[in-house]
């Protein structure tokens, strides 16, 4: 494992004798049983753009947050000129020249352009009327600043994307802002309107403004920033100019993480059960080909927002697909629904429990049976003893610690909540499982726990497909790697050749110049 | 409620039924504790509530009136006449129960009614048979009742839209088939079942019609799988959807068996005036949801039962037999229903904001922090 490297302090503009505007000290954040932040110090200054990276789950949205006010730290402290200072909130925030501008553009879509630039503080004639004329004036102004042409009377419903964003990074800069935090704002832009935005944030750079830019995408860090940090479960890693760094350097310091996991036992490989052949669907991924044995568990690696749980859906009969084919025993089929598909054998695990896994309200016993209901009582009347003992039985076989089959789910820690979800779907004897971020959110005892039940699922012949954002688990439990990179399948390892750097390149979109491609 | 109590003050909640401590000891899973714990909140439960409510207005309105439990059905402000005058909107709550609990809403019901009466009478008046005639009409319910489903979980548009929609549509249907004039002179079988009694018992055949909807909705709901389907839908459409439901065509289903109730409902109310208008069953929609809420259905969905919905249906009767002996004008009588379903509707929101504050006091903890909305102002 890569020991963090100091902060690169003498490498800084020597210029930085005053106070950078805006700094964290040694900020920690911790959520239950996750700490989101250990111990993470930042200077942001003025004229440069910071490159924040790192893995899913590092901590840079933590960090988003924290700037925004929207967190406050367990300790350490957002340090303003020098000076610790407790953000109260966004608008507190705000009023001390930290704009902030999310990953989703927020707008209010029935007002007009000028109108969300202005949201919070916009002016106001005599008797507090609001001054229209003025307001759209001094929008068009912002909006000339950016050399941008955007009609400032216009409703905000209906612009594109870019052109939201283009509205939240006017908002920002209408407070006077001394940061700028932009959250993975090229997202969801366009190449064309990734060089539009990167010109805006440049000219907002070259007037004095500090700029921390967070970003999955490595080209861009290196084409924008100034100096980037690395994080990594939480703890600083590297601070460095960028000049001074390659696509490698910083592959290596995000990954690397540490997590505690299941060894995977070997699993008797049969045949071909799904067979994926270049599915499409428009705006969400395409050309995806792979297919699953039986005993085999097929990794889907690749950053949030890459295509993963989109094609999960259409696997799982949610979404359609546009082109392509899906074969399950090498015959063609089409789920209209998820109810076909769970006829079929195809089981799905969703990535959220609590809005698509579970019904709160119900029991373990009936949160266990809801997908097996019609088959498990052929005569429409339910049994009750039935029903108890058999998720008696997969409660005692997933090792579900509760009071019994009737507790309410949502009586239950995350790890035996995501249990009661795999039981549910154990409960359909599935033959294709598909497992999304099935460890999100569980502490780590619950974590092996799954992974041992994964395992010996594969075990018992059936074809696991696991999307998971966290590295070490893919590489531990996959036998096969598939990686997407924004809708594009990037790379397909082996589990003999699987490391995490090369998962990391190929999730990043730089499969040409992979340390170890074996070509 | 969780109490958490000390394993030492167990004992004591067990000693009345002693009988059960040795099942203590063993440590099995129906241990006195969770029985006795079951039994206290059945007891918290609405229904009971409403029983009790129920108890006290019939002894009140045993005192007002020595009338008011005579076995007579018709003709007589007493309990049973206030029963029977309102069947057609307890079928319709039956109905309209599954429809609340997966998170819609079947405003149109009271059309469906006028609906059905004027084809039925259309038809009658043309002289075809009556064995002909239902099955027509209630066709009519059962199509009406799908095209509802279907705007609503095809076209994704909410169901008060839809049904407010066909509110008006059925209404004018009615209007168009039956126009300005009205049918009478039903044959006695229509009418015997309108105003008639179960031979050799004191039941009007139309209590016993509701009596048999509510054992087949409340073994549906609460005994099947179809029901807990209803359930999971009202709770979390999307893990129902995951979990292999058919929400849409189980939401559709639904709306068609309310159309058809509807129709029936207006075959009922058609026998027991022996006439039929095309304004049949005007303002009925709002009693059949006051019942539906006052059985502590919850109007968000996901909660209710149908028992609690048939004691409603007494209740209210109870209710307006009680005021009516009582001498209240029909002003008056309204203004304590709407008090009563204002009570029905704030009770449960007070238990869970006392749970809430409970809970809060118990934990000390403080609330975690959210994400502002966009635009928000937060001190």
């Amino acid at each position: 494992m890569t020991e963090g490297v100091p902060v690169a302090a003498g490498e800084r503009p020597e210029a930085a004798s005053a106070p950078p505007p805006v700094a964290l000290a040694g900020v920690s954040k911790r959520f239950a049983a996750t700490q989101a932040l250990a111990d993470v110090s930042l200077d942001l200054l003025p004229g440069e753009i910071h490159g924040l990276v790192g893995e899913n789950g590092a901590g840079k949205s933590t960090i988003v947050k924290l700037l925004a006010g929207i967190y406050q730290p367990d300790s350490g402290s957002v340090v303003l000129d020098g000076k610790p200072v407790l953000l109260h909130g966004p608008a507190h925030a705000r009023s001390l020249g930290i704009a902030v501008v999310h990953q989703e553009p927020r707008l209010f879509p029935d007002l007009t352009v000028a109108e969300n630039v202005f949201i919070g503080h916009s002016p106001s004639g005599r008797f507090g009327a609001l001054d229209w004329r003025e307001m759209r004036r001094a929008a068009d102004e912002i909006f000339a600043s950016l050399s941008v042409h955007l009609d400032s009377s216009a409703v905000v419903r209906g612009l594109s994307m870019a052109d939201q964003q283009l509205i939240e990074i006017a908002k920002a800069l209408s407070v006077e802002a001394r940061v700028l935090v932009l959250d993975e704002p090229t997202a969801s832009l366009s190449a064309h309107e990734v060089e539009r935005l990167f010109d805006i944030v440049r000219q907002t750079r070259d007037r004095g403004v500090a700029v921390l830019f967070v970003s999955h995408r490595l080209e861009e860090v290196f084409e924008l920033c100034d100096r980037a940090t690395v994080l990594r479960d939480g703890r600083h890693i590297v601070t460095a100019p960028t000049a001074q760094l390659t696509a490698a350097d910083l592959v290596r310091h995000m990954v690397g993480r540490s997590v505690s996991l299941f060894p995977r036992t070997a699993a008797k490989i049969g045949d071909v059960l799904l067979d994926v052949r270049n599915l499409t669907r428009l705006g969400a991924f395409r050309d995806i080909s792979f297919s699953v044995r039986a005993g085999e568990i097929v990794g889907l690696a690749g950053l949030v927002g890459a295509g993963r749980t989109e094609v999960a859906r259409v696997l799982f009969g949610l979404d359609r697909a546009d082109a392509g084919q899906v074969l399950l025993d090498g015959k063609r089929v089409s789920f209209k629904s998820p109810s076909a598909a769970l006829g079929a054998g195809i089981a799905y695990v969703p990535e959220d429990r609590h809005l698509d896994g579970l019904v709160s309200g119900f029991s373990i016993a009936e949160n266990v049976t809801l997908p097996i209901l019609p088959r498990l009582f052929p005569r429409l009347f339910t049994r009750r003893s039935r029903e108890r003992s058999l998720a008696a039985g997969y409660s005692e076989r997933l090792r579900i610690r509760s009071t019994g089959v009737d507790e309410l789910v949502e009586a239950l820690s995350g790890g035996n909540q995501q249990k009661v979800v795999i039981a549910k779907w154990l409960a359909t004897n599935p033959r294709v499982l598909i497992l999304d971020e099935p460890t999100r959110g569980v502490d780590i005892g619950a974590k092996v726990e799954v992974h041992r039940i994964i395992s010996d699922l594969a075990a018992a012949g059936l074809g696991i497909i696991l999307i998971s954002s966290e590295l070490p688990e893919v590489l531990a439990m996959s036998d096969r790697i598939i990686v997407l990179h924004e809708g594009v399948m990037s790379a397909e390892i082996p589990r003999a050749e699987a490391s995490e750097e090369r998962v990391m390149f190929a999730a990043t979109g730089q499969f040409a110049e992979g340390p170890s491609s074996g070509e | 409620m969780t109490n958490e109590q000390p394993a030492a003050a167990r004992p004591q909640d067990t000693t009345p039924v002693s009988a059960e401590a040795s099942v203590v000891t063993a440590g099995r899973s129906g241990n006195p504790i969770s029985w006795v714990r079951r039994l206290l909140s059945a007891a918290a439960r609405w229904e009971t509530l409403l029983l009790a409510i129920l108890a006290v207005v019939v002894y009140e309105g045993m005192q007002i009136s020595p009338y008011f439990l005579q076995l007579d059905f018709w003709n007589s402000p007493n309990f049973g006449a206030s029963v029977s005058g309102t069947m057609e909107v307890a079928i319709m709550a039956l109905a309209m129960t599954p429809i609340i609990i997966t998170g819609d809403i079947d405003l149109s019901v009271e059309s469906m009614v006028g609906l059905s009466g004027a084809v039925l009478g259309v038809l009658w008046v043309a002289g075809l048979p009556l064995v002909v005639v239902i099955p027509i009409v209630l066709g009519v319910g059962v199509l009406g009742g799908l095209f509802n489903g279907l705007m609503v979980t095809r076209l994704g548009l909410p169901a008060l839209v839809v049904t407010l929609g066909t509110l008006a549509l059925y209404r004018g249907l009615a209007n168009a088939v039956l126009g300005t004039s009205y049918v009478s002179n039903f044959p006695s079988e229509l009418t015997t079942f309108g105003f008639g009694y179960v031979p050799g018992t004191a039941v009007p055949w139309t209590l016993l019609a509701f009596l048999i909807l509510a054992v087949v909705f409340t073994a549906v709901m609460h005994l099947t799988w179809l029901g807990r389907q209803v359930f999971a839908v009202g709770k979390n459409k999307d893990a129902a959807r995951y979990s292999g439901v058919r929400v849409a065509s189980l939401r559709t289903a639904l709306f068609a068996v309310s159309g058809l109730v509807a129709a029936f409902a207006g075959i009922v109310l058609a026998s027991r005036y022996n006439s039929v208008r095309a304004d049949n069953g005007t303002g009925l929609t709002l009693t059949v949801v006051l019942i539906v809420v006052l059985g502590g259905v919850d109007i968000n969905g996901g909660k209710g039962t149908i028992p609690g919905v048939i004691l409603a249906v007494f209740t209210l009767a109870a209710l307006q037999s009680a005021l009516r002996l009582a001498g209240v004008s029909s002003e008056y009588q309204n203004v304590a229903i709407g008090l009563l379903l204002i009570f029905s509707v704030i009770t449960p929101q007070i238990a869970r904001q006392f749970r809430v504050l409970v809970d809060r006091v118990r934990s000390g903890r403080h609330r975690p922090v959210r994400d502002p909305v966009p635009g928000e102002v937060v001190r």
